[in-house]
């Protein structure tokens, strides 16, 4: 891949840095010393069983929740030192899509995707519409999207207002709750084809929690897998190598072989 | 400083760009672009290297600005570090020019007042029907009742009573209770000028128990249970979980409805027995403090003031009240479709019908009351 000016300019320093995160409920731990980095311009999938805390790593990350101990860095600084106004340009350069796509009920697809541009600049209400336009085609929706309410929309097309909405602020940082959980194998083929395309196109840094197969051998460039509140992070082969039980049997198991092989047989059919 | 600069050479053009280009420079670069003169012919040049930051929307409002000034055959060329996505912008805008030949730009729908009277109407008359065919069920399944006392689900129905009922009655007695001492109070002040204090117990006497008593508790019961049913049911509805139990062969209304309905036309006239003897209790604290009338003269000018009916005209009203009430909340709680605003407008509107509706039953109950001298 040809080094752009863009990842040059921060280099080999990773945009996320998570060391010796602990993370409690009460009694329960969910994380015991985790660590993790996120390296500029890749697609990082968390893999892990339900209840490990991917989605409470996340929530962590974007600062909507305290860790007990534990040190969180992004673009280098930690996050628990900024002051408001820092914390707030900080969350306003992420783009974040939540499981259940989390859109506004009472505001149509277009005001939704509209809500945080009028939140931080002023413009003109064309200037939004046409932006609006813009953040539809990105994603793949039809222009008469921007008029439906929320509720009006099909599951597939709710993920994809969702990820409009997260990039509505031009991120080049994006977080992605589950985004393919509860859609159909097509939709979710083409959520992953979307997704490796505004990647491509838009040179973003992706961290995706998903327990979708398909979707993590299809778009990660690197995976992270939480097991007993640690990270194993690393390159797809490199994890589909790995000797630990509970790896090996997520990437392993039947559902797992199946994902894998037609992973395999869509490489061939490009190559 | 200008963001954008356009020179013309003959059929050449060149466009310079300057500044801060990132989406917060936005509303000026359309500012700006919007100012340029038009129509452009013939080849264009496009000099991003004084841009800084260049952003998706700024690249967007150029392309889109461009499309609309340019002719068909303009050839627009970029040079001097254009942001990477310039292709993928000029794909995308393309295909949105061609797909939808003029940019119909449509985030609220329009329409005119005509017809929106006939959607008025027509949604009017539908609802009607609805209303009717959703009293009809409920009918149908206490007629079902009659014969199989299952069917009624008791155990609901105490639950119910609790949650409308019992646990209604301490505000239920405040209310009435204050509310009466008001009456008494103003009632005294004016036939006290007549020498007349002695007829406030009548004045108390037959207000509450008439009127107030039950008219007040069935305003506080629309606002706390007909709120509750609406928003229960509508939760439900969310979830899908009244679609699971018609799933399971069960029927919505004989679980939810019902038991919610009946439950409120138990509680309703037991509450206004609380009411009634609160408000009473309220007028006879008030002629004591400020009339001086021990509470046994009290007593004696009350059960002179009573005629046999007056207790049971307002008492017959309270089930019937109650019917409104829990029919139109859970009615409103059924509707709720899709989404959380739904949930919101529908158990407003539950609360403020039923209250309407309780108003004009009383209205025409006293109307019904003088006619057959009850």
């Amino acid at each position: 891949m040809a080094a752009s000016t863009d990842s040059a300019e921060i280099a080999e320093s990773p945009i996320i840095r998570v060391r010796g995160l602990v993370s409690r409920f009460g009694a329960q731990i969910v994380h015991d010393g985790l660590s993790f980095e996120v390296r500029p311009n890749e697609i990082m999938g968390i893999a892990g069983g339900s209840g490990t805390g991917k989605s409470v790593l996340l929530r962590t990350i974007l600062g909507l929740r305290r860790p007990q101990a534990g040190t969180i860095e992004v673009y280098g600084r930690n996050i628990d030192e900024l002051t408001p106004p820092e914390r707030l340009a900080m969350v306003k350069s992420y783009g974040v899509t939540f499981q259940n796509g989390a859109l506004i009920s009472s505001l149509t697809v277009g005001e939704n995707i509209q809500l945080p541009l009028r939140e931080s600049y002023s413009m003109p209400e064309d200037v939004l519409d046409e932006l609006v336009q813009l953040n539809l085609s990105l994603v793949g929706l039809a222009p008469d999207a921007g008029a439906k309410y929320p509720a009006q929309l099909s599951g597939g097309m709710v993920k994809r207002a969702a990820l409009a909405r997260a990039l509505s602020l031009e991120p080049k940082l994006l977080f992605l709750d589950e985004p393919t959980s509860g859609l159909d194998p097509i939709s979710a083929s083409d959520f992953d084809a979307l997704l490796l395309y505004l990647h491509a196109e838009l040179k973003l840094t992706v961290v995706m929690i998903t327990h979708d197969l398909d979707s993590l051998f299809r778009t990660c460039d690197r995976v992270s897998v939480i097991v007993e509140g640690r990270m194993t992070t690393d390159t797809l082969p490199g994890i589909l190598r790995n000797t630990d039980p509970w790896i090996h049997e997520y990437f392993h198991g039947p559902r797992a072989r199946a994902a894998e092989r037609a992973e395999a047989v869509m490489d061939g059919g490009h190559g | 400083m200008t963001l954008l600069a356009l020179h013309r050479d003959g059929a050449d053009w060149r466009l310079e760009l300057h500044g801060d280009w990132s989406l917060k420079g936005l509303a000026q670069i359309d500012a700006e672009l919007k100012s340029l003169p038009g129509p452009i012919t013939g080849r264009l040049t496009c000099d991003w290297s004084g841009a800084e930051h260049p952003g998706l929307g700024p690249v967007w409002a150029l392309l889109t600005r461009l499309a609309y000034l340019g002719s068909e055959e303009l050839q627009i060329r970029h040079e001097g570090h254009p942001p990477h996505t310039v292709e993928l912008l000029r794909k995308l805008n393309l295909e949105l020019c061609t797909a939808h030949g003029k940019r119909a730009i449509a985030l609220r729908s329009h329409e005119g007042a005509v017809a929106r009277l006939g959607r008025w109407t027509v949604v009017q008359g539908t609802e009607a029907r609805r209303v009717l065919g959703f009293f009809g069920r409920i009918a149908t399944v206490l007629g079902a009742g009659l014969s199989r006392p299952r069917a009624l689900r008791f155990p609901s129905i105490v639950r119910h009573l609790h949650e409308t009922g019992v646990t209604a009655i301490p505000i239920v007695s405040l209310i009435a209770f204050l509310i009466s001492v008001v009456v008494a109070y103003l009632g005294a002040q004016q036939l006290s000028r007549f020498g007349a204090t002695i007829f406030v117990v009548d004045l108390v006497t037959i207000a509450v128990l008439r009127e107030m008593g039950v008219l007040l508790t069935a305003i506080i019961v629309a606002g706390r249970s007909g709120s509750a049913f609406a928003a229960e049911i509508g939760v439900m509805q969310l979830n899908e979980e009244t679609d699971a139990l018609r799933a399971m062969g069960l029927n919505p209304i004989e679980l939810l409805v019902v038991p919610r309905v009946l439950a409120l036309m138990i509680a309703l006239p037991l509450l206004t027995v609380v009411a009634d003897a609160m408000g009473l209790a309220g007028g006879g604290l008030l002629s004591l403090v400020q009339l001086h009338i021990p509470p046994a003269q009290f007593l004696i000018r009350l059960r002179e003031a009573l005629s046999p009916t007056t207790f049971w005209s307002g008492l017959v009203k309270a089930p019937v009240f109650a019917l409104l009430i829990g029919v139109v909340g859970s009615y409103r709680g059924m509707q709720v479709r899709e989404s959380a605003r739904e949930l919101g407008r529908l158990t407003t509107m539950a609360v403020v019908q039923s209250i309407f509706l309780v108003i004009l039953a009383d209205a025409l109950f006293a109307i019904l009351f003088v006619q057959i001298d009850f």
